[in-house]
């Protein structure tokens, strides 16, 4: 609901907006998050607290808004930003630069562990033309891929000085986004409108697969896959619009829906929930694509709102169930989508759900926690 | 540099800071943004709304612009407390002056034109500003009150005092019956009192009573209070003839206690209240200018800040604009005030030259000013977008020369450019992203930007770039960008051209000849390919004309003859040309070539099948 989000201007455009992971097999809902800013001379990477968890209301939910725990300045603008682990965070740069943070909880402080200087550069640096960007980064302890404006993909691993795999010229546009698709397969979208698949144990330096839209080459800005069932990915485009693939078949996506009315930053498929969508864009809203009312055989149990849906494994549910985002039927379609900012203004840049919880941040240096999402 | 620093902070003066680097502390761009969700909300608002509820949602906005204010002054005020730098603290401490008076001025504006309160209602108001804005009693207050026996503190009369200057009747009661009751000699004088504050008139904020009403009951009180005071009643108590005095509406009375006024303004809320509750809004200025001629009494002059609030109680709006366009050093609060009392249609009677512009011309300069700063630029486009005689002409110069560091910052900026129909600057911004992607040898971001602009001259020479390579290495690079090139290929004829030379290769690495052949016979006849390219084109149908298999027919043979012919003829007067002996080699072995490819079609095609 509405009346459950809090809001805080905190002086910084906001570029990544990330929750902390809970400890593994925890099912407490997430109380820290970690922000990016950009365009600032003095850019920062901050953790905060959600809300004053002593300030419990009525009904037992929280009030109170968002505490600045602590903060590390930040060279370049932070273009992404992934939790590595519960202590580290891995935080891309516009300067090409790649650099873990660390956390340390018992003076809550944040220190730069580890970093990759020019891990995303130009080749020939006599006529190069200014740096380039790293522009995404993705992550599964140890394990770290960055791509960026130069076209290349690295892999890291965090306790190794040097990358573990470099492929120069992996792409010859911007490479927008990234993220993993199996343990050894990652996920590319570029800035000629192309979704590919590149299998990382081969030595050879060529996509796997290659998947593009069918008319004008709109650029694709973000990627996400399915958290259960891993032929099903999503984009978002230059366009707003949403598209939804599944990779077993075709090169073409499975359905494309009009969404927003400029660039669509992020998408991302809600972890435990993974009928619920979420994407926010350039134009200033934040939809939520409910798409749980498409599945017939659902059991009644789960239409029920609240919190006792999200803790139940849905693992074994959905294998007998055609999931809802392949279903193309525009007659049994209804799927809900809600605009969750009444009054938009700028740009939501970023958006992170887990649990029960939701994170956004603007260029209107604002930040926005609703830990009542499905209330 | 910041002029004096004197004063304490809360009196009435307004520092006259000169700063370049004001919208660059921290605290303050919270005040920015905050307060540009509110400029917008209100450009937005609902204008079918008429009357009441109309002003209803003005003095909303009015409200929600001073609750920002104050949020800022209190996030202000903790940096100042918790800083260590002493210069910061100087700082910070002077901004929050600024502010402070800022809400000052904004409040009195609110009251008397947002509002527009009328006589009655005007007093409460006015009651009510000075409460909230003279706050130099306030820790004397408290010390009295949580003293264990207040009545013996030495303070105790300086603090009944100031709740009867500020009319908060009972909360001067209650401390008096605390005096009462440890001076029981007094309970007569102290009934008498009490009961005399009891029953004293004030307007109301509903209809319970008309003006006319309230102005005989108050008649009444005030004889009363003038029988008791002239009986003798206080004479043995000097504290409470003085109130009695107050009571009354004596000035001399009231302006032996100028410290617990503090102010001017405040001197002038008191005397209305006991001496003409019901004053009309265009009563004010008399009062005004009298109550701070006697409050001065010729000592001190007259600070900006009180000329500021004179003229607002003179309803002279373009001075009290003015004025402050003057004292601040940032057009923030000006824009704003302006934007909100235009809305409120209070600026177009005044015909003053330049009235009708006035707020475009303020709202220009802070929205410049904006986009001076590396990061709130964004806010200033909104700004721009709500001026509507020079707003889309200021916008496209300054969003022209905003440095597009990365990629995502240049994607935004076409994105504002694209939503107005700035084309010229689209076209702009994508040139140099494109040319910056082709320096760094990153050819297919330079074809995205090219297609974002729907640069055909761009594209042209991205692909002009990838022949080149072509030619000189043998083969394509960025095979994943030309062999998916889809309808943008259209753009422009050369990356038509790319596109379909690089089929070529592929029909030919494929095998398929027959198709091959024809593409590249189109691609000369029809003029797809530069003219530059045609002798690698007849060059790469070297090999197809040597095939075993006859794959040219009789037709397509004569066709590249004649391109042949008109290439060579062309360059008959070049003599670099037949001086090259690679090319005129080229040249010769094409001819024998297409000459024997001739016959064998000849022959092959005149053969009758099966004979």
């Amino acid at each position: 609901a509405m009346e459950d989000v809090s809001a805080k201007f905190v002086s910084q455009k906001i570029s990544r907006a990330r929750w902390r992971p809970p400890p593994a097999a925890s099912l407490q809902a997430p109380d820290v998050f970690a922000t990016g800013s950009w365009d600032n001379e003095d850019n920062r990477i901050s953790l905060w607290s959600a809300g004053d968890l002593g300030n419990v209301g009525l009904n037992g939910e929280y009030h109170g808004e968002p505490h600045l725990l602590c903060d590390i300045q930040h060279n370049g603008d932070v273009m992404d930003m992934q939790f590595l682990d519960q202590e580290r965070i891995v935080v891309a740069s516009s300067t090409g630069t790649v650099t873990i943070f660390r956390h340390h909880q018992n003076n809550q402080t944040l220190s730069a562990n580890h970093r990759w200087e020019k891990a995303h550069h130009h080749v020939d640096q006599d006529t190069s033309c200014g740096g380039a960007a790293c522009t995404g980064v993705v992550c599964n302890n140890p394990e770290i891929v960055t791509v960026g404006e130069d076209g290349r993909i690295n892999l890291f691993r965090a306790d190794q000085k040097d990358a573990v795999r470099t492929i120069d010229n992996a792409d010859s546009s911007t490479l927008h986004a990234v993220t993993f698709l199996r343990t050894i397969e990652i996920l590319t979208v570029n800035s000629i409108g192309q979704l590919k698949i590149w299998d990382l144990r081969q030595q050879r330096n060529e996509p796997s697969q290659i998947f593009s839209l069918a008319g004008d080459r709109v650029p694709l800005h973000c990627v996400d896959r399915h958290p259960n069932q891993q032929h099903i990915v999503a984009t978002g485009g230059q366009d707003g619009m949403l598209s939804i693939w599944d990779i077993r078949q075709g090169t073409m996506p499975v359905s494309l829906l009009n969404a927003h009315e400029a660039e669509m930053w992020e998408v991302h498929f809600h972890p435990s929930n993974p009928d619920h969508l979420f994407t926010c864009s350039e134009d200033g809203s934040l939809w939520h694509w409910d798409a749980s009312t498409n599945v017939s055989e659902k059991p009644s149990f789960l239409h029920q709102g609240g919190r006792s849906t999200t803790y139940l494994s849905h693992s074994t549910i959905n294998q007998s169930v055609v999931s809802a985002w392949l279903s193309n039927d525009p007659t049994k379609d209804r799927m809900e989508i809600t605009n969750l900012i009444p009054n938009q203004t700028l740009s939501v840049n970023s958006l992170d759900v887990l649990g029960s919880c939701l994170v956004y941040g603007t260029d209107a240096e604002a930040i926005y926690v609703n830990r009542q999402l499905f209330a | 540099v910041a002029d004096t620093v004197g004063a304490a902070p809360g009196s009435s003066r307004v520092f006259v800071v000169r700063r370049d680097q004001d919208i660059y502390i921290q605290t303050l761009r919270k005040l920015f943004n905050e307060s540009h969700g509110i400029f917008m909300g209100l450009q937005r608002s609902e204008e079918e709304l008429a009357g009441k509820s109309r002003k209803a949602q003005l003095v909303q906005v009015s409200k929600n612009y001073r609750s920002v204010i104050r949020a800022c002054m209190e996030d202000m005020h903790q940096a100042a407390v918790s800083t260590r730098d002493p210069a910061l603290q100087g700082q910070y401490s002077t901004q929050v002056s600024i502010l402070s008076a800022m809400e000052l001025i904004w409040n009195l504006c609110e009251i008397l034109f947002v509002e527009a309160a009328a006589a009655g209602p005007l007093l409460l108001r006015l009651l009510d500003w000075v409460r909230l804005h003279v706050c130099d009693v306030d820790s004397m207050v408290r010390e009295v009150l949580s003293s264990e026996s207040p009545s013996k503190h030495k303070l105790f009369w300086n603090v009944v005092d100031v709740f009867v200057l500020q009319g908060r009747m009972d909360e001067a009661r209650h401390l008096l019956s605390k005096e009462a009751t440890a001076n029981p000699t007094s309970m007569n004088m102290y009934k008498i009192l009490d009961d005399l504050m009891k029953k004293m008139p004030m307007p109301s904020l509903g209809n319970t009573q008309t003006l006319t009403e309230l102005e005989l009951k108050w008649q009444h009180w005030h004889e009363e209070c003038q029988r008791f005071l002239q009986d003798g009643t206080f004479a043995s108590n000097p504290h409470m003839e003085s109130i009695c005095k107050i009571l009354l509406g004596d000035e001399d009375a009231m302006l032996e206690k100028k410290e617990l006024m503090t102010t001017w303004y405040h001197f002038l809320v008191t005397r209305l209240l006991y001496s003409h509750p019901t004053v009309k809004p265009m009563e004010l200025r008399f009062y005004a200018q009298s109550s701070m001629d006697m409050f001065l009494g010729g000592e001190s002059s007259p600070e900006p800040l009180d000329m500021i609030l004179m003229a607002a109680f003179e309803f002279e709006m373009h001075q009290v604009i003015k004025e402050c366009s003057i004292v601040l050093s940032n057009w923030w609060f000006v824009a704003h005030l302006t934007d909100l009392l235009d809305h409120c249609k209070l600026l177009q009677s005044h015909n003053l030259y330049f009235g009708s512009n006035m707020r475009e011309f303020l709202l220009l300069e802070y929205a410049s000013g904006l986009f001076s700063h590396h990061s709130l630029w964004q806010l200033g486009v909104d700004y721009f977008d709500h001026c509507p005689e020079y707003g889309r002409v200021y916008l496209e110069l300054h969003i022209e020369r905003i440095p597009l560091n990365t990629e995502q910052k240049a994607l935004k900026v076409l994105r504002i450019c694209e939503q107005r129909q700035m084309h010229e600057q689209v076209r702009s911004v994508c040139k140099i992203m494109a040319m910056k992607a082709l320096r760094n040898n990153r050819l297919g971001s330079a074809l995205s930007w090219s297609i974002r602009a729907k640069d055909a001259a761009f594209a042209t020479l991205i692909s002009d770039r990838f022949l080149k390579d072509y030619c000189e290495r043998g083969c394509f690079s960025d095979l994943d960008l030309i062999d998916n090139l889809g309808p943008s290929m259209l753009l422009s004829d050369r990356l038509t051209f790319l596109g379909k030379y690089r089929e070529f290769h592929r029909l030919y690495g494929e095998k398929r000849f027959p198709e091959a052949a024809r593409l590249l016979l189109t691609l000369m006849t029809a003029h797809i390919a530069p003219c530059s390219f045609w002798m690698t084109l007849l060059t790469d149908a070297l090999p197809l004309l040597e095939q075993k298999e006859i794959i040219f027919s009789a037709e397509q043979t004569y066709e590249l003859m004649r391109c042949l012919e008109d290439l060579t003829a062309g360059n008959v007067d070049k003599q670099k040309f037949q001086e090259d002996d690679v090319e005129t080699t080229k040249v010769e072995m094409l001819r024998l070539a297409l000459a024997r490819n001739l016959a064998r079609v000849i022959v092959k095609e005149g053969t009758l099948e099966g004979s």
